[in-house]
């Protein structure tokens, strides 16, 4: 299996605190990673790395085996063109209809007119179940659930290679959750991307996922295939997958 | 020495937040020059930042205006030289107070209103969204709101001066037994073309300073309803301070020579 994108001994530190503390990971093409790990051990900090948005102190990162640790500009603009991301809250642009945010990165990153853009957008929802109605509506008029299916809407708008997914089912009920989480499946499925996602909730973990990597104090300290996670012989995994507070992770009331 | 480490730190962070804002600036001006410009966002803008910013200005301008004509009047009255009204008010406005009165005004509107706005865009991850969605933010937020400041500040003052000129002239002819004609004539007289342009070059410094600190402000803010509102009092507070270190700078630059 082709790589598509790997992480070498990525490091960076906020002020005193370590965050990322050499994470080594190699994600393959086609492939659906999910990165597991408590809160603050670094996954978002990990995901945003490679999309940029935080610069790393030090290691390397590559896409398509191009390295683009240290791209800016343009050309970090370009390698952006490959990628789709769902934020943890949506992130939907609230001075913007639906159909506008779906269409954003159309319209702004690539120059598309307004009405084909509109058009695809409006497909898009389609896509993750929501009908045209929706599309005039403001971001603020939709229910949670709604609003995460705008934002994987506006995620895949441009038809990207690859697709980050942070913490696609927090604060959702259960059943809104595996919505999203089937929609996950079948879009990654249907058009045939690369994933990686990020959450700390097991049942979405192992239904969306072909391989699971743990994220223990700024450190990849296990991977392997979703079906190996119960016997992954890692007390340290089993403690996270059981959620038992009793363990080798001790949790760290001060962040 | 404790005080001597703790003032050492102090002046740390100081240079580190001079450097912050001097790089945000940079980067700024420099995207402006880069294309593409959003002309939907800055027409949107220029209406946010300079239309609805006409009632306040004007009502300030027009009281202010009036104050200064009857406190000239009543000064002037200790030396008999209460007749110099029209033309001290002319002075006053044109070149100092409405420029800078205009200038604080909007900074407590647009300044606040631009630091909450992106402040909540940052804290809610919107600004990052922008980045994977290939599209700049220092370009699609920051370039429009400074441009239309800029442009739209040296006309708010433009109208503003005729406005301080008219409440000084209200209160002049309705209370002071001034004759109106003579009154505007003096004005006319008086006021000469440098008067009314450095206002308008002052004006548009400090449109530059509104949007650039409201924007820097809201792009540094951290954590969530509370950050937004921190970054929103610092827009406020430090635009207003670095409009009135501008205008004694550029006062000293225009006028001394």
């Amino acid at each position: 299996m082709d790589t598509k994108i790997e992480l070498q001994g990525v490091k960076k530190r906020f002020g005193q605190k370590v965050v990322l503390d050499g994470v080594d990971l190699k994600i393959g093409k086609g492939e659906s990673v999910v990165i597991i790990g408590g809160s603050g051990s670094g996954k978002s900090v990990t995901i945003k790395s490679v999309l940029g948005i935080v610069r790393p102190d030090a290691g390397k990162i590559y896409v398509d085996g191009k390295e683009t640790t240290h791209l800016h500009g343009r050309a970090r603009e370009d390698v952006l063109k490959k990628f789709g991301m769902l934020f943890q809250g949506a992130a939907l642009f609230d001075s913007l209809p639906v159909w506008e945010n779906v269409a954003f990165g159309l319209i702004q990153g690539r120059g598309m007119g307004r009405r084909k853009a509109k058009d695809i957008a409006i497909a898009k929802l389609a896509k993750v179940g929501l009908g045209s109605e929706v599309a005039n509506l403001s971001p603020s008029e939709l229910s949670g659930g709604m609003q995460k299916r705008v934002g994987l809407a506006r995620a895949i708008a441009a038809d990207p290679e690859i697709l980050f997914f942070d913490e696609p089912t927090t604060g959702l009920d259960p059943i809104m959750a595996d919505v999203i989480n089937d929609l996950i499946v079948s879009t990654v499925k249907d058009l045939g991307v690369t994933a990686v996602s990020i959450t700390h909730d097991m049942v979405s973990a192992r239904k969306i996922s072909d391989r699971i990597a743990m994220l223990y104090k700024g450190k990849i300290i296990w991977q392997g295939p979703t079906k190996d996670i119960d016997a992954s012989g890692n007390e340290y995994v089993d403690q996270f997958i059981h959620g038992r507070a009793d363990g080798p992770i001790k949790m760290e009331v001060r962040g | 020495m404790n005080i001597f480490a703790s003032v050492g730190r102090l002046f740390l962070l100081f240079l580190a937040e001079v450097g912050r804002l001097t790089r945000f600036t940079f980067s700024s001006i420099t995207s402006i020059v880069r294309p593409p410009i959003y002309w939907r966002l800055l027409v949107q803008q220029i209406m946010r930042i300079g239309w609805f910013s006409l009632p306040v200005v004007g009502l300030t301008a027009f009281f202010t205006g009036g104050a200064l004509a009857l406190q000239i009047f009543i000064g002037g009255n200790r030396y008999g030289a209460e007749a110099i009204v029209p033309q001290i008010v002319v002075l006053g406005i044109t070149r100092e107070l409405g420029p800078v009165i205009a200038g604080l005004m909007v900074a407590g509107r647009v300044a606040a209103a631009i630091a909450a706005e992106i402040g909540t865009m940052r804290v809610t991850e919107q600004i990052d969204a922008l980045t994977t969605l290939s599209t700049n933010p220092v370009k699609y937020l920051v370039v429009p709101r400074l441009i239309a400041a800029v442009i739209t500040m040296p006309i708010l003052v433009g109208i503003a001066d005729a406005i301080g000129v008219f409440g000084g002239y209200i209160v002049a002819t309705k209370s002071l037994n001034f004759n109106g004609a003579v009154y505007l004539k003096n004005t006319a007289d008086f006021v000469t073309s440098h008067d009314v342009m450095s206002g308008l070059v002052k004006a548009a410094v400090f449109g530059f300073i509104i949007a650039l600190m409201g924007c820097y402000s809201g792009f540094n803010s951290k954590g969530g309803a509370q950050g937004v509102g921190t970054a929103t009092t610092n827009a406020v507070v430090s635009s207003s301070i670095l409009i009135l270190a501008a205008n004694y700078l550029l006062t000293s630059i225009l006028f001394t020579s």
